[in-house]
């Protein structure tokens, strides 16, 4: 029951992944964020055994068993959840694990990481290939790049484009900002703004008089797991006091793996986001998505 | 010998009388027993429940079976206790080992109860050849021969953790003369200077490279594999194959370095051979699992406690208490989180820090 085929390790090839994972006794073990929300929202979610700290929505997969971070994977804490299949965010590992179930005949899908609309689309079409569920994998695809164009349109049309700063961590004092590259970067841009840190790359400290001379207008942070960062603490910052963001006190928290996860439930993220960004625009709602109900 | 306890020291001197009077040798098959015991529980147990019977009936199947190609549940347990339990567990035995011999080494080396490993710049030499190998690995990464490529980390951390100490011994010999004051200092300078390197590093790394880098310190068993185990072998067995002809000289260097020498001891090529022995020892065990807390400082203590200070049964006796500490410790790492695992070095220090204050608040004579 636990193993899902009568092939030996050598026959095993990654085209099978989409054959076994079709199986109804199919057990996934699924490694981030996007990845669990993407498999709820194609429907196997109770397919999934175990899933990575990351997975922290629907919360149905809060309940499941987690094997630990991402990258630092135990190879027998994985096939303890006895898995037909493991899909998992690109850069899961290590190598040493990933080898391990291999050896172990476990197919492993890595799904490649892009911090775009296409990226996500990317990801639907591989997880739903993975799982042999085509057709909802297409229908999930086509309603998320819709939802995508829609907000992308909104937002062209609007005439402002805010300097935000991401803000992921705040001790000691100064300020751990999302520079170019980060997946905060990307969400900047799509909710039409400009990222006031653009000139740091990755998510670095701030240099206190640098983040004065941004001038940002609004200040973005992280909901939740007991790392929320208040307007309070924020504003108190050396590195905000007199800009216009700590003028108006524009401060927007969103959960962090919806705002940060680049999953089927970004394109409400970037509209919710934007709405926080442009206040005062007229942005209409995207229609309503089974898989963006909930908390 | 008149051996006057020194002050400021442990009383770590062989005195004759005393060596009687412990179990020796009871206190040598007790360890013994005890680290076979930890390593059948690391082979027996873990996050995926197999049987004990089933097991051994894996192994022996493995080493004497028809080879028949496996499929399913009876695949995945061969895999497990073979390619993760066993060479995990060999390694487990390996660190410990090897960290707890060059602990009490140390210790007797620098005449110094708090001395370990860490102190000639191990750690964070090592530190910082592996955050530069995470950082900047992946570009040169191709130069390495094929089979070697995932374990980039591992040799960095090694080459950097023994050149550190490479250097330090440099420093602190002047005209044939190693100075155990200047090696401490020497260590400290050069500790600060690699963890001012290791700082640059993370500032420079992405939040993902921070993060492995972070696992890295906190030492884990989790990549073991049998080609790991391999590597780290020859040096740890070394380490302990010379710790017998070792003993002699740290005994004498107990009463004091003058006292060593006029007994006829070279101390200054006991100084230089302790040093490197213990870097390419711990080298290689903190290359395989990271930095394992505690092991180094504590497993000496332990072992001293139950057969006495003479180095002849305390070096052999550390490295069987080592390699049951580690895998014991590791058992629980992999256990307490399932199916995820805490970092050993975690574990270790949590048992580590309160046994060591404990002895602190004088269950035993104790003056650093």
């Amino acid at each position: 029951m636990l193993g899902t085929c009568g092939a030996s390790a050598s026959e095993i090839r990654p085209q099978d992944a989409a054959a076994q994972g079709a199986a109804r006794d199919a057990r996934i073990v699924s490694i981030g964020g996007a990845v669990t929300e993407i498999l709820f929202a194609l429907g196997v979610g109770d397919k999934v055994v175990a899933v990575d700290q990351t997975s922290q929505f629907p919360a149905a997969a809060r309940a499941l068993p987690q094997v630990g971070y991402a990258r630092a994977l135990s190879p027998e804490g994985v096939l303890s959840a006895g898995p037909s299949l493991i899909i998992a965010i690109e850069g899961a590992g290590p190598k040493s694990t990933l080898d391990v179930l291999k050896a172990a005949s476990v197919p492993v899908v890595i799904v490649p990481e892009v911090h775009t609309p296409e990226g996500v689309v990317e990801k639907i079409r591989a997880i739903a290939k993975a799982v042999g569920e085509d057709a909802r994998g297409r229908a999930l695809a086509d309603a998320v790049r819709a939802d995508f164009a829609a907000v992308e349109a909104a937002v062209t049309a609007l005439p402002t484009r805010p300097k935000a700063v991401f803000v992921l961590a705040a001790s000691g004092g100064s300020a751990t900002v999302g520079g170019t590259g980060t997946s905060a970067d990307a969400m900047l841009r799509l909710a039409g703004a400009t990222n006031a840190m653009a000139s740091v790359h990755g998510y670095k400290p701030a240099v206190d008089e640098a983040a004065m001379a941004a001038d940002p207008d609004a200040v973005v942070v992280m909901k939740g797991s007991g790392q929320e960062l208040p307007p309070e603490t924020i504003f108190a910052l050396p590195a905000f006091m007199g800009t216009p963001a700590a003028r108006d006190r524009r401060h927007v928290a969103m959960w962090g793996s919806y705002l940060l996860g680049f999953g089927p439930r970004t394109p409400q993220a970037v509209l919710d986001l934007a709405r926080a960004l442009h206040p005062g625009a007229r942005l209409a709602d995207l229609p309503p998505r089974a898989w963006a109900d909930g908390q | 010998m008149s051996a006057a306890p020194v002050p400021g020291t442990l009383e770590m001197a062989p005195s004759g009388a005393a060596d009687r009077a412990r179990p020796v040798k009871a206190g040598l098959i007790l360890f013994a027993l005890l680290a076979i015991v930890a390593f059948l529980g690391a082979i027996a147990i873990g996050p995926l429940s197999i049987a004990p019977g089933r097991v051994l009936a894996v192994i022996a199947d493995a080493v004497w079976g028809e080879g028949a190609s496996l499929t399913g549940a009876a695949l995945r347990e061969r895999v497990v206790v073979m390619d993760v339990r066993l060479p995990r567990a060999m390694l487990g035995a390996l660190v410990g080992a090897g960290t707890a011999v060059a602990g009490a080494i140390m210790q007797g080396v620098f005449r110094n109860a708090l001395a370990d490993p860490g102190l000639v710049g191990i750690a964070p030499g090592a530190g910082l050849a592996a955050v530069a190998w995470v950082v900047f690995g992946g570009a040169v990464a191709h130069l390495l021969p094929l089979g070697l490529q995932g374990l980039g980390l591992s040799l960095a951390a090694f080459a950097g953790g023994l050149l550190t100490t490479l250097v330090i011994a440099r420093l602190a010999t002047r005209g044939g003369q190693t100075s155990v004051a200047t090696l401490l200092f020497a260590g400290l300078a050069l500790g600060a200077l690699a963890s001012a390197g290791t700082g640059v590093m993370v500032f420079i790394a992405s939040e993902q490279q921070t993060r492995e880098f972070l696992f890295w310190t906190m030492g884990s068993l989790g990549g073991a594999t049998w080609l790991k185990a391999a590597l780290a072998a020859p040096f740890v067995f070394a380490l302990v194959a010379l710790s017998p002809f070792l003993a002699r000289g740290l005994d004498a260097m107990a009463l004091g370095e003058a006292e060593a020498f006029h007994v006829g001891i070279d101390v200054n090529r006991l100084k230089r051979i302790c040093v490197v022995a213990v870097a390419a020892g711990v080298g290689a065990a903190v290359a395989a699992a990271g930095v394992v807390a505690f092991i180094g400082l504590m497993v000496p203590h332990l072992a001293r406690l139950v057969i006495g200070p003479g180095h002849r049964a305390l070096l052999p006796a550390a490295a069987l208490l080592g390699a049951a500490v580690v895998l014991g410790a590791d058992i629980l790492a992999r256990m307490i989180a399932a199916p995820a695992e805490l970092p050993l070095g975690v574990v270790t220090a949590l048992i580590g820090a309160p046994f060591f204050l404990w002895l602190l608040m004088g269950r035993r004579a104790f003056a650093g």
